[in-house]
């Protein structure tokens, strides 16, 4: 657990000088992401260990946008202020996003991976 | 009464072990209420704990800095779990064995209407500048947003709270318009999910199907990807367009 640990921390590292030293646009983490993504599809397997590991950091994920949620509360004058236009914005392009996503990809791709 | 308990809760409300408990703790009884209730996608947990976080800070005057230099450790944890979604991706890549090319698509147009639909609504509705830009990016995980909303000049503060607020209303209302919508296959309903409201549309894909909660985790880092890239070039576009 520890060295997959290391690993993911080294990875999202690795990601993090990347994107300041050639001042990309794309944050650290989703770089990291990017380059274990790449080994572990150029490797057969991927090792029991960190499989272990990112599915209990991953069973949790909800947990880790409390913090940030609760950012609400700095947040009350514009909240306050534009509810209607934040709300308004939130939900109606969730939906269509949704929707959009959804039912380009069920036409283009139909049922090919449905037996699960 | 402890006669230094006002001492006492000098240290409590600047400790980051304060904030890590209630954090936890808010969390818990959020998930157990959702757990309870027959899992009804309204009592979204995060929702509920960040409710109840809310009005403890409000009640007890701590302000919200204060509470996040705690809760940080938890926040900082999305860095390694960003990282963690290679997993599930790689997993799903290895054993699909086509369609990519459609999934390609339906990624790039869905990243495209979440950006521009949110924040052709959010200028619809007169929002200010600054909160049509930290709008843009909503539908991507949190750092990931975050990190885009600096980029183009928003705040990435009041980004990550749309972010969650986004993921709340996806998680709430995203099975009910894609029943509506007859997406039955759970591949598309996942990627959908993951697209729109990542993490916390993935949790709650990953309850309902495992293949729509794999191709969810998939969309999300793709989703990431391609919207840090898109936006960009997107706002420089929208920036030309209104000069």
């Amino acid at each position: 657990m520890l060295i997959a640990i290391t690993q993911l921390l080294f990875c999202q590292l690795v990601g993090e000088v990347i994107a300041r030293a050639f001042d990309l646009a794309i944050p650290g983490p989703v770089i990291g992401m990017t380059l274990l993504l790449i080994t572990l599809l150029y490797r057969q397997s991927i090792p029991h260990n960190l499989e272990s590991t990112a599915e209990g950091i991953l069973s949790h994920l909800s947990l880790l946008f409390v913090p940030a949620g609760v950012g609400v509360v700095a947040h009350l004058t514009i909240l306050g202020n534009e509810w209607q236009a934040i709300v308004g914005s939130l939900v109606g392009s969730t939906i269509v996003t949704v929707l959009v996503t959804g039912w380009i990809l069920q036409r283009l791709h139909g049922g090919a991976n449905n037996e699960s | 009464m402890n006669p230094d308990f006002g001492e006492v809760w000098v240290y409590l409300s600047a400790s980051p072990l304060t904030a890590l408990t209630i954090t936890l703790v808010a969390y818990l009884l959020g998930d157990w209420i959702y757990q309870k209730s027959g899992r009804m996608p309204v009592l979204n947990p995060v929702l509920i704990a960040v409710i109840v976080i809310t009005i403890g800070l409000t009640v007890t005057g701590i302000d919200y800095w204060t509470y996040f230099e705690g809760a940080q450790f938890v926040h900082f944890l999305l860095g390694p779990a960003t990282v963690a979604l290679a997993i599930p991706v790689a997993r799903l890549l290895k054993t699909m064995r086509s369609g990519y090319g459609a999934l390609a698509i339906s990624l790039i147009a869905g990243s495209a209407t979440a950006a521009i639909s949110a924040v052709f609504i959010a200028e619809i509705l007169q929002a200010s500048e600054q909160t049509v830009l930290s709008l843009a990016p909503k539908s991507v995980t949190t750092p990931i947003a975050m990190g885009i909303a600096e980029r183009i000049g928003g705040l990435p503060s009041l980004t990550a709270v749309c972010v969650i607020m986004t993921g709340i209303i996806g998680a709430m209302l995203g099975p009910y318009v894609l029943n509506a919508a007859r997406i039955t296959s759970w591949d598309a309903r996942g990627f959908a999910m993951g697209v729109a409201a990542h993490g916390i549309g993935t949790a709650r894909a990953i309850q309902i199907n495992k293949n729509a909660g794999a191709f969810a985790s998939l969309a999300i880092g793709l989703n990431g990807l391609a919207t840090a890239t898109l936006i960009p070039i997107l706002y420089a576009v929208w920036q030309w367009w209104s000069a």
